[in-house]
Protein backbone atom coordinates (compact mmCIF):
# COMPACT_ATOMS: atom_id res chain seq x y z
CA UNK A 1 0.00 0.00 0.00
CA UNK A 2 1.42 3.28 -1.10
CA UNK A 3 1.46 5.33 2.03
CA UNK A 4 2.01 9.33 2.52
CA UNK A 5 3.42 10.44 6.63
CA UNK A 6 3.31 13.78 7.19
CA UNK A 7 6.65 13.79 8.94
CA UNK A 8 6.86 17.36 9.75
CA UNK A 9 5.13 21.02 9.80
CA UNK A 10 6.70 23.96 10.49
CA UNK A 11 5.83 27.50 11.53
CA UNK A 12 7.65 29.87 8.82
CA UNK A 13 5.81 33.17 9.51
CA UNK A 14 3.41 33.93 12.26
CA UNK A 15 0.52 37.15 12.03
CA UNK A 16 3.07 39.62 13.45
CA UNK A 17 5.64 38.08 10.60
CA UNK A 18 2.98 38.63 8.03
CA UNK A 19 1.75 41.82 9.27
CA UNK A 20 5.38 43.47 8.98
CA UNK A 21 5.86 42.17 5.84
CA UNK A 22 3.06 43.23 4.17
CA UNK A 23 3.52 46.64 5.42
CA UNK A 24 6.98 46.61 3.75
CA UNK A 25 6.00 44.99 0.88
CA UNK A 26 3.31 47.98 0.55
CA UNK A 27 6.22 50.91 1.20
CA UNK A 28 8.35 49.29 -1.67
CA UNK A 29 5.51 49.65 -4.23
CA UNK A 30 4.48 53.08 -3.06
CA UNK A 31 7.85 54.17 -3.21
CA UNK A 32 9.13 52.22 -6.41
CA UNK A 33 6.21 53.84 -7.95
CA UNK A 34 6.35 57.19 -6.27
CA UNK A 35 2.91 57.33 -4.93
CA UNK A 36 -0.06 55.66 -5.78
CA UNK A 37 -1.46 57.02 -8.17
CA UNK A 38 -3.05 54.98 -11.53
CA UNK A 39 -2.28 52.33 -9.28
CA UNK A 40 -5.01 49.09 -8.62
CA UNK A 41 -4.06 45.79 -6.90
CA UNK A 42 -5.68 42.47 -8.76
CA UNK A 43 -5.05 39.94 -6.13
CA UNK A 44 -5.33 36.40 -7.92
CA UNK A 45 -7.99 33.70 -6.82
CA UNK A 46 -7.70 32.21 -4.13
CA UNK A 47 -4.82 32.77 -1.37
CA UNK A 48 -3.92 36.25 -3.78
CA UNK A 49 -7.36 38.16 -2.53
CA UNK A 50 -6.90 38.64 1.18
CA UNK A 51 -3.11 39.72 0.73
CA UNK A 52 -4.45 42.04 -2.57
CA UNK A 53 -6.97 43.75 -0.18
CA UNK A 54 -4.43 44.35 2.65
CA UNK A 55 -1.15 45.68 0.57
CA UNK A 56 -3.76 48.19 -0.90
CA UNK A 57 -5.49 49.15 2.32
CA UNK A 58 -1.72 49.51 3.78
CA UNK A 59 -0.85 51.45 0.28
CA UNK A 60 -4.08 53.77 0.96
CA UNK A 61 -2.84 54.87 4.08
CA UNK A 62 0.61 55.90 3.63
CA UNK A 63 -0.29 57.59 0.75
CA UNK A 64 -3.66 58.91 1.86
CA UNK A 65 -5.72 57.95 -1.52
CA UNK A 66 -8.04 55.45 -2.38
CA UNK A 67 -6.16 52.44 -4.00
CA UNK A 68 -8.93 49.90 -5.27
CA UNK A 69 -8.41 46.63 -5.77
CA UNK A 70 -9.68 43.73 -7.29
CA UNK A 71 -10.58 39.40 -7.43
CA UNK A 72 -9.32 37.45 -10.92
CA UNK A 73 -10.05 33.86 -11.13
CA UNK A 74 -7.66 32.45 -13.25
CA UNK A 75 -9.37 28.66 -14.36
CA UNK A 76 -10.34 29.38 -17.59
CA UNK A 77 -6.58 30.21 -18.56
CA UNK A 78 -4.65 27.58 -16.74
CA UNK A 79 -2.43 24.93 -18.79
CA UNK A 80 -3.31 22.36 -17.20
CA UNK A 81 -6.86 21.93 -18.24
CA UNK A 82 -6.24 18.43 -20.64
CA UNK A 83 -4.56 16.45 -17.83
CA UNK A 84 -6.59 17.34 -14.86
CA UNK A 85 -8.74 14.68 -13.54
CA UNK A 86 -11.44 17.13 -12.18
CA UNK A 87 -11.60 20.88 -13.29
CA UNK A 88 -10.63 23.53 -10.77
CA UNK A 89 -13.69 25.38 -8.69
CA UNK A 90 -14.17 28.80 -10.57
CA UNK A 91 -14.09 31.26 -7.98
CA UNK A 92 -15.37 35.00 -8.77
CA UNK A 93 -13.40 37.51 -10.66
CA UNK A 94 -14.52 41.15 -10.22
CA UNK A 95 -12.57 44.09 -11.98
CA UNK A 96 -14.79 46.59 -10.91
CA UNK A 97 -12.61 49.20 -12.63
CA UNK A 98 -10.77 50.28 -15.96
CA UNK A 99 -7.51 48.70 -16.39
CA UNK A 100 -6.38 50.19 -19.33
CA UNK A 101 -3.32 52.42 -18.83
CA UNK A 102 -2.97 51.30 -14.75
CA UNK A 103 -0.49 50.35 -13.67
CA UNK A 104 -1.46 46.69 -11.54
CA UNK A 105 -0.21 45.50 -8.70
CA UNK A 106 -0.92 41.53 -9.58
CA UNK A 107 -0.63 39.63 -5.77
CA UNK A 108 -0.66 36.31 -5.34
CA UNK A 109 0.45 34.24 -2.19
CA UNK A 110 2.82 32.13 -3.56
CA UNK A 111 5.18 31.78 -6.54
CA UNK A 112 6.46 28.23 -8.08
CA UNK A 113 5.89 27.00 -11.25
CA UNK A 114 5.23 30.66 -12.81
CA UNK A 115 2.37 29.32 -14.63
CA UNK A 116 -0.62 30.69 -12.13
CA UNK A 117 1.11 34.29 -13.25
CA UNK A 118 1.42 33.75 -16.74
CA UNK A 119 -2.55 32.67 -17.27
CA UNK A 120 -3.55 35.84 -14.53
CA UNK A 121 -1.22 38.04 -17.52
CA UNK A 122 -3.43 36.41 -20.27
CA UNK A 123 -6.59 36.39 -18.10
CA UNK A 124 -5.83 40.47 -17.44
CA UNK A 125 -5.31 41.09 -20.58
CA UNK A 126 -8.40 40.21 -21.67
CA UNK A 127 -10.02 43.08 -19.73
CA UNK A 128 -7.83 45.62 -21.24
CA UNK A 129 -4.06 47.34 -21.96
CA UNK A 130 -2.47 47.81 -18.44
CA UNK A 131 0.25 50.51 -19.29
CA UNK A 132 2.52 47.88 -16.82
CA UNK A 133 1.63 44.66 -14.61
CA UNK A 134 4.20 44.48 -11.23
CA UNK A 135 4.20 41.54 -9.62
CA UNK A 136 3.71 40.86 -5.85
CA UNK A 137 3.58 37.84 -3.86
CA UNK A 138 4.46 36.77 0.07
CA UNK A 139 6.74 33.91 -0.87
CA UNK A 140 8.78 32.60 -3.58
CA UNK A 141 9.57 28.64 -3.25
CA UNK A 142 11.99 28.55 -6.09
CA UNK A 143 11.22 25.87 -8.84
CA UNK A 144 10.07 28.36 -11.88
CA UNK A 145 9.00 26.43 -15.24
CA UNK A 146 8.60 29.81 -16.87
CA UNK A 147 10.63 32.98 -16.90
CA UNK A 148 8.59 34.84 -15.26
CA UNK A 149 9.95 36.61 -11.45
CA UNK A 150 8.40 38.97 -8.97
CA UNK A 151 9.10 42.78 -8.12
CA UNK A 152 8.07 42.26 -4.71
CA UNK A 153 8.68 39.41 -2.49
CA UNK A 154 7.62 39.17 1.31
CA UNK A 155 9.93 36.12 1.72
CA UNK A 156 12.00 33.62 -0.07
CA UNK A 157 11.81 30.43 1.06
CA UNK A 158 13.85 27.60 -1.21
CA UNK A 159 11.93 24.33 -1.01
CA UNK A 160 12.18 20.74 -2.22
CA UNK A 161 9.30 19.89 -4.73
CA UNK A 162 7.96 17.56 -2.32
CA UNK A 163 7.59 20.08 0.25
CA UNK A 164 3.91 22.10 0.69
CA UNK A 165 3.45 25.54 1.51
CA UNK A 166 0.58 26.72 3.17
CA UNK A 167 -0.35 30.27 3.49
CA UNK A 168 -3.58 31.14 5.82
CA UNK A 169 -5.32 34.34 6.16
CA UNK A 170 -7.75 35.23 8.84
CA UNK A 171 -10.29 36.04 6.41
CA UNK A 172 -10.78 32.95 5.06
CA UNK A 173 -8.88 30.62 7.29
CA UNK A 174 -9.36 32.46 10.75
CA UNK A 175 -5.64 32.92 11.74
CA UNK A 176 -2.63 34.65 9.85
CA UNK A 177 0.07 31.49 9.36
CA UNK A 178 2.62 30.43 7.02
CA UNK A 179 3.92 26.89 7.30
CA UNK A 180 5.64 24.18 5.47
CA UNK A 181 5.08 20.21 5.14
CA UNK A 182 7.33 17.77 4.49
CA UNK A 183 5.98 14.88 2.94
CA UNK A 184 7.82 11.48 2.71
CA UNK B 1 -18.29 14.97 -12.70
CA UNK B 2 -18.81 12.24 -15.36
CA UNK B 3 -18.08 12.44 -18.82
CA UNK B 4 -21.45 12.64 -20.20
CA UNK B 5 -24.86 14.94 -19.13
CA UNK B 6 -27.57 12.79 -20.21
CA UNK B 7 -30.49 13.17 -17.46
CA UNK B 8 -30.77 15.11 -14.46
CA UNK B 9 -31.34 12.03 -12.55
CA UNK B 10 -27.73 11.51 -12.77
CA UNK B 11 -26.45 14.40 -10.90
CA UNK B 12 -26.47 14.73 -7.30
CA UNK B 13 -27.60 17.95 -5.41
CA UNK B 14 -23.76 18.98 -5.51
CA UNK B 15 -23.42 18.09 -9.11
CA UNK B 16 -26.25 20.85 -9.76
CA UNK B 17 -24.75 23.19 -7.26
CA UNK B 18 -21.36 22.88 -8.63
CA UNK B 19 -22.89 23.67 -12.14
CA UNK B 20 -24.65 26.64 -11.56
CA UNK B 21 -21.80 28.51 -9.89
CA UNK B 22 -19.45 27.82 -12.19
CA UNK B 23 -22.10 29.11 -14.64
CA UNK B 24 -22.12 32.41 -12.66
CA UNK B 25 -18.64 32.77 -13.19
CA UNK B 26 -19.42 32.93 -17.05
CA UNK B 27 -21.86 34.92 -16.91
CA UNK B 28 -19.39 37.59 -15.45
CA UNK B 29 -17.30 36.57 -18.54
CA UNK B 30 -20.29 37.15 -20.68
CA UNK B 31 -20.69 40.66 -19.49
CA UNK B 32 -16.94 41.24 -20.31
CA UNK B 33 -16.15 43.23 -23.74
CA UNK B 34 -13.84 40.51 -24.55
CA UNK B 35 -16.78 37.77 -24.35
CA UNK B 36 -14.12 34.64 -25.39
CA UNK B 37 -11.56 33.22 -22.81
CA UNK B 38 -9.02 30.17 -23.86
CA UNK B 39 -10.48 27.56 -21.65
CA UNK B 40 -10.88 24.41 -24.42
CA UNK B 41 -9.01 25.96 -26.95
CA UNK B 42 -7.85 22.90 -29.24
CA UNK B 43 -11.27 20.96 -27.97
CA UNK B 44 -13.75 20.61 -30.43
CA UNK B 45 -17.59 19.80 -30.36
CA UNK B 46 -20.10 18.71 -32.77
CA UNK B 47 -23.37 19.62 -33.07
CA UNK B 48 -25.66 17.12 -34.01
CA UNK B 49 -29.51 17.80 -34.47
CA UNK B 50 -31.64 15.31 -35.59
CA UNK B 51 -34.87 17.70 -35.05
CA UNK B 52 -35.23 21.29 -35.70
CA UNK B 53 -33.84 23.49 -33.21
CA UNK B 54 -33.02 27.56 -33.47
CA UNK B 55 -32.14 28.54 -30.13
CA UNK B 56 -30.69 25.69 -28.18
CA UNK B 57 -28.66 24.81 -31.37
CA UNK B 58 -27.27 28.75 -31.55
CA UNK B 59 -26.85 28.54 -27.12
CA UNK B 60 -24.83 25.39 -27.68
CA UNK B 61 -22.67 27.01 -30.54
CA UNK B 62 -22.01 30.36 -28.80
CA UNK B 63 -21.59 28.36 -25.70
CA UNK B 64 -18.79 26.41 -27.66
CA UNK B 65 -17.21 29.69 -29.17
CA UNK B 66 -17.03 31.81 -26.16
CA UNK B 67 -14.83 28.60 -24.31
CA UNK B 68 -12.64 29.02 -27.59
CA UNK B 69 -13.81 24.95 -29.21
CA UNK B 70 -14.06 24.78 -33.00
CA UNK B 71 -17.72 23.50 -33.31
CA UNK B 72 -19.04 22.01 -36.80
CA UNK B 73 -23.30 21.66 -36.84
CA UNK B 74 -24.43 18.58 -38.42
CA UNK B 75 -28.17 19.11 -39.37
CA UNK B 76 -29.77 15.93 -40.44
CA UNK B 77 -31.65 17.48 -43.89
CA UNK B 78 -28.01 17.95 -45.18
CA UNK B 79 -26.57 15.11 -44.04
CA UNK B 80 -25.76 11.68 -44.77
CA UNK B 81 -28.12 9.81 -42.00
CA UNK B 82 -30.75 10.91 -45.17
CA UNK B 83 -28.76 8.52 -47.30
CA UNK B 84 -29.41 5.70 -44.68
CA UNK B 85 -25.93 5.66 -42.19
CA UNK B 86 -27.35 4.35 -39.44
CA UNK B 87 -26.64 6.17 -35.72
CA UNK B 88 -23.69 4.23 -34.97
CA UNK B 89 -22.05 4.29 -38.25
CA UNK B 90 -22.90 8.47 -37.93
CA UNK B 91 -21.20 8.51 -34.61
CA UNK B 92 -18.28 6.38 -35.31
CA UNK B 93 -17.88 8.48 -38.13
CA UNK B 94 -17.90 11.66 -36.42
CA UNK B 95 -15.44 10.26 -33.59
CA UNK B 96 -12.74 9.31 -36.36
CA UNK B 97 -12.27 13.19 -36.70
CA UNK B 98 -11.19 13.57 -32.89
CA UNK B 99 -14.54 15.18 -31.53
CA UNK B 100 -14.35 15.81 -27.84
CA UNK B 101 -18.19 16.95 -27.44
CA UNK B 102 -21.28 15.63 -29.40
CA UNK B 103 -24.00 17.62 -28.15
CA UNK B 104 -27.38 15.77 -29.73
CA UNK B 105 -30.98 16.47 -29.87
CA UNK B 106 -33.18 13.91 -31.25
CA UNK B 107 -36.78 13.26 -31.67
CA UNK B 108 -36.39 9.40 -30.29
CA UNK B 109 -36.07 9.43 -26.37
CA UNK B 110 -33.28 7.71 -25.13
CA UNK B 111 -31.10 8.43 -28.15
CA UNK B 112 -28.20 10.68 -26.00
CA UNK B 113 -28.03 7.57 -23.49
CA UNK B 114 -27.37 5.05 -26.13
CA UNK B 115 -24.71 6.87 -27.71
CA UNK B 116 -22.92 7.67 -24.87
CA UNK B 117 -22.47 3.55 -24.28
CA UNK B 118 -20.90 3.16 -27.77
CA UNK B 119 -18.60 6.97 -27.91
CA UNK B 120 -15.59 8.23 -26.31
CA UNK B 121 -16.85 11.40 -26.50
CA UNK B 122 -18.49 13.61 -23.65
CA UNK B 123 -22.22 13.32 -24.95
CA UNK B 124 -24.69 15.76 -23.81
CA UNK B 125 -28.49 15.81 -24.44
CA UNK B 126 -30.02 19.23 -25.75
CA UNK B 127 -33.40 17.17 -26.20
CA UNK B 128 -34.20 14.07 -26.68
CA UNK B 129 -37.97 13.02 -27.60
CA UNK B 130 -40.20 13.70 -24.68
CA UNK B 131 -37.74 12.52 -22.36
CA UNK B 132 -35.29 15.00 -21.16
CA UNK B 133 -33.83 18.12 -21.62
CA UNK B 134 -31.37 18.81 -18.96
CA UNK B 135 -29.65 22.02 -19.67
CA UNK B 136 -32.75 23.97 -19.87
CA UNK B 137 -33.81 22.66 -16.04
CA UNK B 138 -30.45 23.73 -15.10
CA UNK B 139 -30.45 27.12 -17.05
CA UNK B 140 -34.16 27.66 -15.47
CA UNK B 141 -32.66 26.13 -11.96
CA UNK B 142 -30.54 29.28 -12.36
CA UNK B 143 -32.52 31.33 -12.97
CA UNK B 144 -34.78 31.23 -10.10
CA UNK B 145 -31.62 31.12 -8.00
CA UNK B 146 -30.66 34.17 -9.12
CA UNK B 147 -33.69 35.65 -8.56
CA UNK B 148 -35.07 34.22 -5.61
CA UNK B 149 -31.60 32.88 -3.47
CA UNK B 150 -32.88 29.55 -3.40
CA UNK B 151 -35.28 26.62 -4.54
CA UNK B 152 -36.11 24.57 -1.49
CA UNK B 153 -39.93 25.76 -0.27
CA UNK B 154 -40.64 28.08 -3.44
CA UNK B 155 -43.89 27.18 -4.75
CA UNK B 156 -43.19 26.34 -9.12
CA UNK B 157 -46.12 26.22 -10.81
CA UNK B 158 -45.31 24.38 -14.39
CA UNK B 159 -48.37 25.09 -16.51
CA UNK B 160 -49.34 23.75 -20.11
CA UNK B 161 -48.44 20.86 -21.67
CA UNK B 162 -46.46 18.52 -19.42
CA UNK B 163 -47.33 15.36 -21.57
CA UNK B 164 -45.03 16.54 -24.45
CA UNK B 165 -42.19 18.24 -22.80
CA UNK B 166 -38.85 17.40 -21.62
CA UNK B 167 -38.68 20.43 -20.28
CA UNK B 168 -40.89 19.75 -17.81
CA UNK B 169 -39.91 16.61 -17.08
CA UNK B 170 -36.23 18.01 -16.58
CA UNK B 171 -37.31 20.73 -14.55
CA UNK B 172 -39.26 18.19 -12.34
CA UNK B 173 -36.77 15.95 -11.48
CA UNK B 174 -34.28 18.74 -10.97
CA UNK B 175 -36.46 21.14 -8.99
CA UNK B 176 -37.63 18.78 -6.61
CA UNK B 177 -34.60 16.97 -6.10
CA UNK B 178 -33.58 20.65 -4.58
CA UNK B 179 -36.40 21.20 -2.21
CA UNK B 180 -39.07 22.73 -4.38
CA UNK B 181 -42.92 22.31 -3.91
CA UNK B 182 -43.89 21.57 -7.58
CA UNK B 183 -47.06 21.72 -8.67
CA UNK B 184 -47.98 20.85 -12.44
CA UNK B 185 -51.00 22.52 -13.70
CA UNK B 186 -52.80 21.06 -17.39
CA UNK B 187 -55.60 19.57 -19.08
CA UNK B 188 -55.94 15.82 -18.05
CA UNK B 189 -55.30 14.96 -21.57
CA UNK B 190 -51.92 16.70 -21.29
CA UNK B 191 -50.60 14.91 -18.09
CA UNK B 192 -48.46 11.92 -18.74
CA UNK B 193 -49.54 8.56 -17.26
CA UNK B 194 -47.60 7.60 -13.58
CA UNK B 195 -46.72 11.40 -13.21
CA UNK B 196 -48.14 11.65 -9.94
CA UNK B 197 -45.41 8.85 -8.20
CA UNK B 198 -42.95 11.92 -8.72
CA UNK B 199 -43.24 13.88 -6.09
CA UNK B 200 -45.25 16.89 -7.67
CA UNK B 201 -49.05 18.26 -6.58
CA UNK B 202 -51.54 17.63 -9.71
CA UNK B 203 -54.03 20.61 -10.15
CA UNK B 204 -56.66 20.61 -13.36
CA UNK B 205 -57.44 24.63 -12.38
CA UNK B 206 -54.85 27.15 -13.23
CA UNK B 207 -56.89 29.23 -10.60
CA UNK B 208 -55.96 26.99 -8.36
CA UNK B 209 -52.61 25.61 -8.88
CA UNK B 210 -50.80 29.32 -9.42
CA UNK B 211 -52.19 30.35 -6.11
CA UNK B 212 -49.67 31.82 -3.27
CA UNK B 213 -46.87 30.25 -6.94
CA UNK B 214 -43.26 32.28 -6.56
CA UNK B 215 -42.50 31.16 -9.79
CA UNK B 216 -44.95 30.26 -12.64
CA UNK B 217 -43.41 28.18 -15.94
CA UNK B 218 -45.01 28.67 -19.02
CA UNK B 219 -44.83 25.68 -21.28
CA UNK B 220 -44.97 25.74 -25.29
CA UNK B 221 -48.12 24.06 -26.26
CA UNK B 222 -45.86 22.11 -29.47
CA UNK B 223 -47.95 22.55 -32.59
CA UNK B 224 -46.36 19.83 -34.19
CA UNK B 225 -46.56 17.41 -31.72
CA UNK B 226 -50.61 18.11 -31.61
CA UNK B 227 -51.89 15.18 -33.91
CA UNK B 228 -53.51 12.60 -31.45
CA UNK B 229 -56.80 15.09 -30.58
CA UNK B 230 -55.41 16.72 -26.71
CA UNK B 231 -56.58 20.16 -27.28
CA UNK B 232 -60.23 21.29 -29.16
CA UNK B 233 -58.50 24.79 -30.52
CA UNK B 234 -55.97 26.95 -29.15
CA UNK B 235 -58.61 29.65 -28.25
CA UNK B 236 -60.19 27.40 -26.12
CA UNK B 237 -56.83 26.30 -24.56
CA UNK B 238 -55.53 29.79 -23.72
CA UNK B 239 -59.12 30.88 -22.62
CA UNK B 240 -58.67 28.10 -19.59
CA UNK B 241 -54.90 27.68 -19.47
CA UNK B 242 -53.11 30.55 -21.28
CA UNK B 243 -51.64 32.76 -18.33
CA UNK B 244 -52.65 36.33 -18.46
CA UNK B 245 -52.73 38.99 -16.26
CA UNK B 246 -55.55 38.59 -14.09
CA UNK B 247 -55.78 34.89 -13.72
CA UNK B 248 -51.69 35.77 -12.37
CA UNK B 249 -53.48 37.91 -9.56
CA UNK B 250 -53.67 34.82 -6.84
CA UNK B 251 -49.73 34.15 -7.32
CA UNK B 252 -47.29 35.77 -4.97
CA UNK B 253 -46.82 39.42 -6.16
CA UNK B 254 -43.55 38.91 -6.79
CA UNK B 255 -43.63 35.79 -8.86
CA UNK B 256 -41.38 35.89 -11.64
CA UNK B 257 -42.92 33.74 -14.99
CA UNK B 258 -40.50 31.62 -17.24
CA UNK B 259 -41.10 30.34 -20.78
CA UNK B 260 -38.23 28.20 -22.57
CA UNK B 261 -38.98 29.28 -25.92
CA UNK B 262 -40.71 29.78 -28.79
CA UNK B 263 -43.29 31.41 -27.26
CA UNK B 264 -47.05 31.15 -28.58
CA UNK B 265 -48.62 34.22 -27.52
CA UNK B 266 -51.86 34.30 -26.86
CA UNK B 267 -51.83 30.58 -26.53
CA UNK B 268 -49.88 29.33 -23.26
CA UNK B 269 -49.06 33.00 -22.52
CA UNK B 270 -50.48 36.42 -23.08
CA UNK B 271 -48.43 39.48 -24.31
CA UNK B 272 -49.37 41.25 -21.36
CA UNK B 273 -47.46 38.64 -18.73
CA UNK B 274 -44.47 37.77 -21.59
CA UNK B 275 -43.86 41.64 -21.68
CA UNK B 276 -44.36 42.65 -17.98
CA UNK B 277 -41.46 43.32 -15.28
CA UNK B 278 -42.60 39.24 -13.73
CA UNK B 279 -40.93 37.89 -16.78
CA UNK B 280 -37.33 36.79 -16.59
CA UNK B 281 -37.70 35.28 -20.19
CA UNK B 282 -34.65 36.91 -21.74
CA UNK B 283 -32.68 36.14 -18.29
CA UNK B 284 -32.97 33.12 -19.43
CA UNK B 285 -31.53 33.39 -22.65
CA UNK B 286 -28.65 34.49 -21.45
CA UNK B 287 -28.39 32.27 -18.07
CA UNK B 288 -28.77 29.04 -20.72
CA UNK B 289 -25.57 30.41 -22.40
CA UNK B 290 -23.79 30.86 -19.25
CA UNK B 291 -24.86 27.25 -18.06
CA UNK B 292 -23.77 25.45 -21.33
CA UNK B 293 -20.63 26.96 -20.65
CA UNK B 294 -20.32 25.56 -17.23
CA UNK B 295 -21.04 21.99 -18.25
CA UNK B 296 -18.82 22.23 -21.33
CA UNK B 297 -16.37 23.35 -18.82
CA UNK B 298 -17.06 20.61 -16.21
CA UNK B 299 -17.29 17.96 -18.54
CA UNK B 300 -13.74 18.53 -20.25
CA UNK B 301 -11.43 17.07 -17.47
CA UNK B 302 -9.34 14.48 -18.90
CA UNK B 303 -10.78 11.12 -18.51
CA UNK B 304 -8.15 8.98 -16.96
CA UNK B 305 -10.02 6.29 -15.55
CA UNK B 306 -12.54 5.81 -18.74
CA UNK B 307 -12.20 2.54 -20.68
CA UNK B 308 -14.15 3.48 -23.23
CA UNK B 309 -16.11 0.52 -24.31
CA UNK B 310 -19.63 -0.95 -23.95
Amino acid sequence: MLCFNVVMKKELLNENDIGRIISRMAHEIVERNRGCKGLNVVGIQQGGVALASRIAQKMSAIENIEVPSASLDISFYRDDLDIRKTQPVVRKTNVPFDINGKTIILVDDVIYTGRTVRAAMGALMDFGRPAQIQLAVLIDRGHRELPISADYIGKNIPTSKAEIIKVLFKERDQVDQVYIQRVE
Amino acid sequence: MYKDLISIKDLSTQDIDLIISTAISFKEVLQRDIKKVPTLRGKTAINLFFEPSTRTKTSFELAQKRLSTDVINFTVPTSSVVKGESLFDTIKTIEAYGVDFIIIRHQSSGVPYLVSRFANASIINAGDGINEHPTQALLDTFTIIERKGAVAGLNIAIVGDIFHSRVARSNIYCLTKLGANVRLIAPNTLLPKGIENENVHIYTNLDKGIKDADVIMTLRIQKERQSGGFLSTTEEYFRFWGLTRKKMASAKPDVIVMHPGPMNRGVEIASEVCDSLHSVIYDQVVNGLAVRMAVLYLLSSAKLNYTGSL
